[in-house]
């Protein structure tokens, strides 16, 4: 048995390494998915005031920061047991909208569009953000605006773009004013122009790539996303939806408090990403998917006009579910455009204004669940606290952690089908990661690490000897 | 009415009242010595090692605050050798325990950040020695974090001094010193402390704060402190 190893993967964020076992016909036999680093956010922060949690886990992640501290500072209102002023919700909605659509412009036009766009199989020194810039500016200036526009919906609400501590246990630490309301406001039509552009360039485009369709994660799993009380496809709030594999709900509105019913979470010895799994199924049957494929294969609609045409068309286009991994990519620009719109409807409510924007009160509770849609997937808070208010116990399970099943299962489909034998072809390679880069996948914040990393693929024989290595 | 001293101040000369310390002799004379544990109402402990200043005659760096001014004395306050010393010794502040600013409540309203930014402290050359302290998070409205803490015993003066409660003290000896209440016991149990909040408006670090303040949101008042002093000194 011969052993190819992708170490690590590229242009996602994080690091991670993947091994092709092969057998002695050349043939795969089997893959692995690892993730190489360990960061420990669950034990260091054991003993500090849970009010300093938001802070903290933020700093597991720069790319959505705001993610976590969602998620942290719900697990802090449910410690504190308040119920937040409605327009502190309504704001830390807004500011999650700025976020997904930074974090989700960035996977696709700084990480994903170099493969689409100059080939999987074109030369590796070019295909990067940079070749998108010199072969196709427009495009690469709408990624730049509009992740910009991101940015600076979250630096204007937040004060900060990165780790803002606006956000606080109990809703927001100061109100909205009028003149950045209508700043964001009068940004909006371009940012939505940029987000109807790409979506019908990538319509375009997207039927060319049949090959990758067909053989990226198609494996029937299970989808989880929130969904409002109607069915719509929700971000900040609502509860999780889990369907199966033909798109039947199979739990619906699970609170978060709730969340150890139905996920069970299996460690693997050759990665410190845990594996969580649907505990009804069990491990590792409960494979399931989240994310923007996820959130549009649970909801019923999403509940904004311009996004729920696309919903359509999209289903229409690739069936409800849409199973292929590929198809992360589409979601995630139907997710901008419907966060676009949301932006728009949270800033036309005079309510935003209202300068009431936070509850406050000590320990209530010595547990608390806080969950929320990170652009890669469901994200989970759960801390447990003394009487005094100091983290005792602390669980994450963040978005790449839930499609950690699904990513292995991907890798395995991808490989069994471009890699043959020993020999090494860029192209194929690249196809190895590209499905891993379908899951955005944010292994810094599922390992709670973060690291710059060349392209090393190493080709290990039976005797464990490496025979062959490959380096960008 | 005391005894009027003439001393040279960075080359000015300064009249003092005897018995004031170099560092209120310096300030009266408009010259800003960096100092940490010094508070305008409270004694002198030259604790933080911030203010030491080279005097004229003595072959060792002296703490303004808590040496008296002489006659003839003649005093440098700043120089490039004492900016060395006062950067290594913010240096090995930020060494001994473990000052994370980004996720601190009191980030933008520390002085210990405000001083290194201020001296221009961009790195610390020295290894971290990341000990492992506790969070005493017993009293209902105020925690101790001993991670923060730089024993400048502001805390422990104001208590004695102003409050009259003496509920701190430092406790053992050199790298072992801690911030203790009441002898040793958790501050929520502490008998003698009347949650009155003074060593944790104080306190320049965020090290003594409110219960409840999210990163960033610990703004501290000192200025309480000062006042009240100054009352009482008027109506003792």
């Amino acid at each position: 048995m011969r052993t190819i190893v992708i170490d690590p993967v590229t242009r996602i964020e994080g690091h991670a390494k993947i091994t092709i076992r092969l057998d002695e016909d050349g043939k795969v036999a089997d893959t692995a998915f690892h993730v190489t680093q360990v960061r420990g956010f669950e034990a260091f922060t054991e003993g500090r005031p849970f009010y300093e949690m938001p802070a903290i886990t933020a700093r597991i992640c720069g790319i959505c920061p705001i993610s976590h501290l969602l998620a942290s500072v719900k697990a802090c209102d449910a410690i504190m047991s308040v119920r937040i002023p409605p327009t502190a919700a309504m704001l830390r909605e807004l500011l999650h909208c700025g976020q997904i659509t930074q974090s989700h412009a960035l996977s696709f036009f700084h990480l994903s569009s170099p493969d689409m766009l100059l080939g999987f199989d074109s030369d590796p020194a070019r295909r990067n953000v940079v070749g998108v810039i010199e072969d196709h500016p427009a495009l690469a200036k709408d990624g730049v605006t509009l992740r910009k526009f991101g940015q600076q919906v979250i630096e204007s609400l937040a004060k900060e773009r990165i780790h803002p501590s606006w956000t606080v246990p109990g809703g927001v630490n100061a109100p909205l004013d009028r003149a950045v309301r209508d700043r964001i406001l009068a940004g909006l039509p371009e940012a939505k122009a940029i987000a109807l552009r790409t979506l019908s360039f990538y319509k375009g485009v997207v039927d060319q790539f049949s090959d990758e369709i067909a053989n990226f994660g198609t494996t029937p799993s299970m989808y989880a996303g929130l969904v409002d009380d109607g069915g719509n496809l929700q971000l900040y709030d609502g509860g999780l939806r889990f369907v199966d594999a033909a798109g039947k709900v199979v739990v619906d509105r699970m609170a978060a408090e709730d969340y150890q019913q139905f996920i069970g979470e299996a460690t693997i010895p050759t990665s410190y990403l845990k594996a969580p799994y649907f505990k009804p199924l069990g491990f590792p049957g409960g494979v399931y998917r989240v994310g923007p494929l996820a959130r549009l294969n649970v909801a019923d609609r999403c509940g904004t006009p311009l996004a729920d045409a696309e919903f359509d068309e999209f289903h229409q286009r690739f069936g409800a579910p849409a199973e292929s991994s590929f198809h992360f990519h589409y979601a995630r620009l139907v997710e901008i455009i419907y966060a676009l719109e949301r932006m728009e409807t949270l800033l036309n409510d005079p309510a935003i204004l209202d300068r009431h924007v936070r509850a406050t009160a000590g320990v209530n509770a010595l547990e608390g669940v806080g969950m929320a849609e990170a652009p890669r997937g469901v994200l989970i808070h759960h801390y447990k606290v003394n009487e005094d208010g100091a983290i005792v116990w602390v669980n994450l399970i963040v978005a790449t952690g839930h499609n950690n099943l699904a990513i292995s299962r991907g890798v395995d489909q991808v490989a069994r089908r471009y890699v043959d034998g020993g020999k090494f072809k860029e192209g194929m390679l690249n196809r190895v990661s590209a499905v891993v880069r379908c899951y955005d996948p944010c292994l810094s914040c599922s390992t709670h690490a973060a690291d710059q990393f060349p392209l090393d693929i190493q080709l290990v024989n039976p005797a464990g000897e490496m025979v062959d290595r490959i380096r960008t | 009415m005391s005894q009027q001293v003439s001393v040279r101040i960075d080359g000015e000369l300064c009249t003092a009242a005897e018995g004031q310390t170099i560092y209120e002799v310096a300030q009266a004379n408009g010259r800003s010595i960096p100092a940490l544990c010094h508070m305008e109402g409270l004694s002198s402990a030259g604790a933080c090692r911030l203010c030491l200043v080279e005097v004229a005659g003595i072959g060792r760096l002296l703490p303004a605050c808590t040496t008296p001014v002489n006659t003839g004395m003649s005093v440098t306050t700043e120089s490039e050798n004492l900016a060395h010393h006062r950067v290594m010794a913010l240096e090995l502040l930020f060494v001994e325990r473990n000052h994370i600013c980004s996720v601190c409540v009191s980030n933008g309203h520390c002085e210990l950040q405000a001083l290194a930014q201020k001296l221009g402290v961009t790195h610390v050359r020295y290894p971290y020695n990341y000990p492992r302290l506790s969070v005493d998070t017993s009293h209902p409205r105020f925690v101790l974090d001993h991670n923060r803490c730089i024993l400048c015993s502001r805390c422990v003066r104001v208590c004695d001094e102003i409050e009259g409660a003496h509920v701190w003290d430092i406790a053992a000896r050199g790298i072992n010193s801690m911030l203790v209440s009441d002898l040793d016991r958790p501050w929520g149990e502490s008998e003698n402390c009347t949650s009155c909040g003074k060593c944790v408006q104080a306190c320049p670090t965020g090290a003594l704060v409110e219960k409840g303040r999210a990163v960033e949101e610990m703004t501290k008042r000192n200025v309480v402190v000062t006042t009240l002093a100054a009352k009482r000194d008027a109506h003792p």
